[in-house]
Order: structure tokens, then C-alpha cells, then sequence
């Protein structure tokens, strides 16, 4: 790839204790690529993403973010991770706080705002995600689809370089799905680096610049997807995608 | 006399009444001083037990494990008459006051951390991850995001045991500390009649049942969801 | 050090004083608990008529000895009914102090399990015959105890340990013992022993709580 890539990481391997779930992953993503990330459930996609911003602390490998070295110890995780947004399956909105509260810790607590500009801040993200009228909501007043992008809301507030979706749709019920998903679009459009492990393949298909299938700890293949979803080079891939499309 | 008169003069003098009453009220402000010394003393000790457990180092850990077994395992009067008669053998000697104060703050900070402890591990994994993958610390994720949702939790079985371990001092009358109940009985020896028992036992009612009434009403406010 | 707090020839000495102690502190337990259990049972049946004149003395019964300390309970029982003419002796006044107080305590806990029992489940009993009694006893009592068998242990240990309020009105528990114990040779090491004794007696059932305690909390989210 000719540009410079944003993330770049390297023979990722993983052990939960005498299970093996990475197995040497390699993952290079470029400045405004959306890369998507499909595979069956257990094969490790969800690890990759959890070690990039070192939710998960890899076994062996090199990460390198924006620059930063995720895995130097002398790194200041917490100033790193600011600038990787991520989105989780079940929202993990904090309840005991209203939308603004949600979107606003951060900006209070890491990046040093104060509340009056944290608030400003965070009113913003709520306009980009849709929600500007439900800012004093709290998550338990919300939809599942308002809250999921309220998470979103919580991640770009913080003007994140790459943004990181964990299965974003997979605990919504099917009508709320949509209005995430345009809200990722709109992300895309503005130009925002994404890597996202999803079952959504119509999105894939239309939204996504590179697709990468996983199996069993390692990346199987990966292309542009049309010729990920039309013209699979493995078996495994196409078994995958025939039981995802059978749905 | 009739039997309810002589009932009444027997157990509501009030001649004997009026003469203790100044002794039953300085009896229940030392209750009211020795309570609130426990509160403090008890659910502070009790949450810092709690979060220094968060840490997860595992001997220190076992540690804090043993200590709130014993404090749980052992009748608080066990460890007032140890502390009052068994440490001066030490050299060590505390007032009654003291002796009482430590006992039960000492109880009342395993029970506290037991619950304490309960509600931070029963706030979901993903709160954990989502305020440190916005780059939040160990420590802030715990005082904002934590230990708020712990605490709600941790509410309605907290005041039932702070209630019922603040009402032990009482027991503060074995090691001849003046609160309510030493005061009522000194005076009733001194008196020959039961009257100044029946004030004590209506001062316990007088202090203690708001806070009852006050921990219902909370128990049903912040009551778990099922 | 261990010559004042755990000194072997005293240990020795009062072993036979602080047995007999235990032995009344087993006993003792094993006739306050089912007393205090039936007192609780009692109340919670009461408190499943679901009639206001019923429902409201009751709670305030529950408050009264909630709010109340036992040690006073059993004082005013122990010094002040013999001012009536009435001289229970210490036994008997534990007694009556643990039905009342241990009573409320364990009826709170029994009626949140009944309470806890969807109203479906006594429809399904009464739609297939059972009477009113019956489905309370075959149908919600069991769940019902089931669903705060944690409570009902946590409250036990609690009354197992307050068995040591014995010592105060002369009843010859474990705690009395020792102390007697303490006065005779002038040394710690019998209250040492019983509360060595207390813990390695009530440690399995603390250890057995704190487990079913954290499930308890962890399967409410």
C-alpha cells in the first residue's frame, strides 16, 4: 500500500491460558480506509481488535498506532487510547449518567477540559450522532439504537484517529439497526479511519474498502468486497459466506 | 392502689423518672457520639478494605480476606471484653468508650467491605472497558464510573447492617461505658425501681426507629431490580 | 506474649470450664434458632393477609424490634419483670429475647421470599384444587425459602454469635465460661480460647455466606 499506513500491527499472537486464539496476525490499515472484519464466532476477531487498543494485552507482537507504540510500557496507555475510539456490542453506556454525562467524562477527566467546554464538546457529538434533543436522557430513557449511538457520540467526542466497532449491531432488535449504521456512514464520509468486526454484510459490501476474513486465529484472505463476497480464494471463506448469506 | 396504679408507679414513677432523666440524656448522647464515631470510622474502613482489594495483589488480598472472615465469625461482645480485658494483660489498655468504639467499627468495616466488595464486582466487565478505552485510568474509571453504580447497589443491604451493628452499643454497658443502657441500669440499682429501664428503652426507640423508618424507605427506593 | 494470651497450663486448667461453655452455646443455638425461625414464620404468615389492620402492626412490630437493642430487650426482661413479680431467671428471658428479636428479623426475611414469588404460581396451585394453606405450603414456601436462603443463614450466624449476650444475665455459655475462667487465674488465655473457639466454629458458615452472597449480587444484573 502506497499510503502511510495509521495502523500497523504485527505477528499479534494471543493465549488465554492453553488456548491459542491468535495465531501471528498481521494488520495494516491506511488513513481513511474502512476496513471490515467478518469470520465465525471463536475465530479471533473480536481479540484482534480488543489488543489494538490493548483492551486484551497480545502475547507477542508489535502495535503500532498513529505512531504511538501501544506495547512500550513506557507508552501513557491512557493518553494513547484517546485517540482510538471504540464501540462495544452492548453500548456499556454508564447508566448512572445522563448522554451528555457519557460523552462528557472524558473530555473532563483525560483531556482536561473544563465542563463548560466538555459540554460544548459533547453537544456537538450528540448533533453528529442525531441525538441533540436527548442530551439530558439518561441511557435507561433511551432506545437500544439511541445508545449505541450515544456510544458512538462518547468515542468521537474525543476526536479519535481510528475508530475500533465490536459486532456495533449485533444487540440491537433489526428496526434499530439502520440508524446506526447510518451514523457509521456518516463517520466514513468525514473521513474517519474504521476497523469493524460485523455480521452486516449489505453494509460491507457498500461501505467498506477492504474486507478481511479470519478463521481459527489467523487471517485466511482479504480484498476488495466484491471480490471477498463474489470470488472467495479459500473454501473456508466460502462456506462462511454461503451460511451468513443463507440467513 | 389498684394493680394498674401500682403497675404504673412501679414502672413509670415519676418522681424516679424526672430524678434520671438528665442521667439518660447524657447516657444517650454518648450512644449518639459512640454511634456516629462507628459509622464513620466502620464504612470508611470498610470501603477502603474494599478498593485497596480492587487492586487485586493477591497476599494483600488474602489478607483482607482472613480479617473480614474473623470480624464476621466472632460475637462483637467477644472482641469488646477481649479489647477492654484482655489487652491491658499487654499493657495495653483502653477506656470502655474505646474498647466499644473499636469492637464494633471493626465489625462493621468487614461487613461493609463484604458488601462494598459485592458491588464492585457486580458492575459489568464492559463498564470497566468502555471508560478505559476512552482513556480513562484505573483509578478514574473506579471513583466515576464504579463505584457510583456500586454504591447504589450496595445501599439497601448497608443500612440494615449498619443499623443493627450500631445498635451493639449497648453492649458498651458491659465494659461500664455510660451510654443509655449503663446509665438505666445504674440508676435502677440506685432506685430501686424500674422506671429509668423503660426511659432507657424508650430512648433506644427514640433514636433508632427514624433511622429504621428512614432504611425502609430507602430499601424500597434504591430496591434491586429483578 | 504468648505466656499472657496462650499459655498451655491455663489452657489446660479452664479446658474443662470452657467445654462446658460451648456445650451450653451449642445448646443454646440449637433452641434459640428454631424458636426465632418459627417466630419469623409466624409473622410472615400473618403478613400474607394482605389486610391493612393486619399488614400495618405488624411492620410496626418488625420496626419495634429492629430498632430495639437486644441486650436491652433482655435486660428489661432479666431485671425488670421481677419488679412485676414476675423472675423468669436468665434462660428463660434469652429465650423470650431471641423469640421477639431474632423472630422479626427472620419474618423480614420471610416475607421478601414469599414476596418474591410471582402471584402465577399460587393461580396455577389454586386452579388445580389446593386450598389457600396448600399452596402456601407446598408451592411458595418452598421457593420462597429457597430464594433467601442466603438471608437466613447470614441471620443465623448472626444469632448464633448474639447467643454471647448470655453471659450478661449469668446463662453459662462460652463467653460466661471463659470469663469465669479469666477472673480465676487471673489471665487472658481462656478469652483467647473461646474466641478461637467462636471463629473455628462460625468460620465454614462465613466462608459458605460470602460465596452465595456474591452469586447472589453478581445474578442481579
Amino acid at each position: 500500500m502506497a499510503t502511510p499506513s495509521i495502523v500497523d500491527a504485527r505477528a499479534i499472537h494471543k493465549h488465554f491460558g492453553a488456548l491459542h486464539v491468535l495465531k501471528g496476525v498481521d494488520l495494516k490499515v491506511a488513513e481513511r480506509e474502512l476496513v471490515f472484519v467478518i469470520g465465525p464466532s471463536g475465530s479471533g476477531k473480536s481479540t484482534l481488535l480488543r489488543c489494538l487498543n490493548r483492551l486484551e494485552e497480545p502475547s507477542s507482537g508489535s502495535i503500532v498506532v498513529d505512531g504511538i507504540d501501544m506495547l512500550d510500557p513506557r507508552t501513557d496507555i491512557n493518553h494513547a487510547r484517546q485517540r482510538i475510539g471504540m464501540v462495544f456490542q452492548s453500548f456499556n453506556l454508564y447508566p448512572h449518567m445522563t448522554a451528555l454525562g457519557n460523552v462528557t467524562l472524558a473530555l473532563r477527566k483525560v483531556a482536561g477540559k473544563s465542563r463548560a467546554e466538555a459540554d460544548r464538546l459533547g453537544r456537538a457529538a450528540l448533533e453528529r450522532v442525531g441525538l441533540a434533543d436527548r442530551s439530558e436522557h439518561t441511557p435507561g430513557q433511551l432506545s437500544g439504537g439511541q445508545q449505541q449511538r450515544v456510544a458512538i457520540a462518547r468515542s468521537i467526542a474525543l476526536e479519535p484517529r481510528v475508530m475500533l466497532f465490536d459486532e456495533p449491531t449485533s444487540a440491537l432488535d433489526p428496526e434499530l439497526v439502520g440508524s446506526v449504521l447510518e451514523v457509521m456512514r456518516s463517520l466514513r464520509m468525514s473521513g474517519m479511519t474504521m476497523i469493524v468486526v460485523s455480521h452486516e454484510m449489505g453494509f460491507a459490501r457498500n461501505a467498506a474498502d477492504r474486507v478481511v476474513f479470519m478463521d481459527d486465529g489467523l487471517i485466511v484472505e482479504q480484498g476488495a468486497p466484491a471480490e471477498i463476497f463474489e470470488h472467495p480464494a479459500h473454501d473456508r471463506t466460502r462456506a462462511f459466506i454461503g451460511q451468513i448469506q443463507r440467513h | 392502689m389498684s394493680t394498674w396504679d401500682r403497675f404504673v408507679d412501679t414502672f413509670f414513677n415519676g418522681k424516679v423518672m424526672a430524678k434520671y432523666l438528665p442521667d439518660i440524656l447524657s447516657g444517650m448522647v454518648v450512644t449518639i457520639e459512640l454511634a456516629v464515631l462507628i459509622v464513620i470510622t466502620g464504612l470508611g474502613a470498610g470501603l477502603a478494605l474494599a478498593l485497596i482489594r480492587s487492586l487485586a495483589i493477591r497476599p494483600l488480598n488474602w489478607l483482607i480476606i482472613f480479617i473480614v472472615d474473623l470480624f464476621r465469625a466472632l460475637p462483637p461482645l467477644v472482641i469488646i471484653v477481649l479489647i477492654y480485658f484482655g489487652l491491658p494483660y499487654a499493657d495495653l489498655s483502653f477506656s470502655g468508650f474505646v474498647s466499644t468504639w473499636l469492637s464494633l467499627a471493626l465489625v462493621l468495616m468487614a461487613f461493609s467491605e463484604e458488601i462494598f466488595w459485592a458491588g464492585i464486582t457486580s458492575v459489568h466487565k464492559g463498564q470497566w472497558e468502555a471508560s478505559r478505552s476512552t482513556g480513562l485510568s484505573f483509578g478514574q474509571t473506579l471513583m466515576n464510573v464504579v463505584l457510583p453504580q456500586a454504591l447504589r447497589l450496595t445501599i439497601p443491604p448497608l443500612t440494615n447492617r449498619t443499623i443493627a451493628i450500631t445498635k451493639g452499643t449497648a453492649l458498651g454497658t458491659v465494659v461500664a461505658v455510660t451510654e443509655i443502657l449503663g446509665e438505666a441500669s445504674s440508676a435502677m440499682s440506685n432506685s430501686y425501681n424500674p422506671s429509668p429501664l423503660m426511659m432507657g428503652a424508650a430512648a433506644y426507640l427514640v433514636l433508632f426507629l427514624p433511622v429504621v423508618v428512614l432504611a425502609r424507605r430507602l430499601e424500597r427506593k434504591f430496591a434491586w431490580k429483578r | 506474649m504468648i505466656q499472657t494470651f496462650f499459655n498451655f497450663d491455663i489452657i489446660v486448667a479452664s479446658w474443662p470450664i470452657v467445654m462446658a461453655g460451648l456445650l451450653n452455646t451449642v445448646l443454646l443455638s440449637l433452641i434459640v434458632v428454631p424458636l426465632g425461625l418459627f417466630g419469623g414464620l409466624l409473622l410472615a404468615l400473618l403478613a400474607s393477609i394482605r389486610h391493612p389492620l393486619v399488614r400495618w402492626p405488624l411492620m410496626a412490630w418488625v420496626d419495634f424490634f429492629r430498632a430495639f437493642p437486644p441486650l436491652v430487650l433482655l435486660i428489661l426482661l432479666f431485671a425488670g419483670l421481677p419488679f412485676a413479680g414476675l423472675d423468669l431467671g436468665g434462660f428463660a428471658c434469652v429465650a423470650i429475647a431471641f423469640f421477639l428479636n431474632t423472630g422479626a428479623y427472620y419474618g423480614e426475611i420471610f416475607r421478601a421470599g414469599i414476596e418474591s414469588i410471582p402471584t402465577g404460581q399460587v393461580e396455577a396451585a389454586r386452579s388445580t384444587g389446593l386450598n389457600r394453606l396448600q399452596a402456601l405450603g407446598y408451592i411458595v414456601l418452598p421457593q420462597a425459602v429457597r430464594n433467601v436462603m442466603p438471608d437466613l443463614l447470614s441471620n443465623t450466624l448472626e444469632v448464633v454469635k448474639l447467643t454471647s449476650l448470655g453471659s450478661v444475665v449469668a446463662v453459662p455459655e462460652l463467653l460466661y465460661q471463659a470469663r469465669q475462667a479469666q477472673s480465676l487465674t487471673y489471665n487472658p488465655t481462656p478469652i483467647v480460647v473461646a474466641a478461637i473457639i467462636y471463629f473455628l466454629m462460625l468460620w465454614p458458615l462465613v466462608r459458605l455466606l460470602s460465596r452465595l452472597e456474591n452469586r447472589a449480587l453478581a445474578g442481579r444484573r
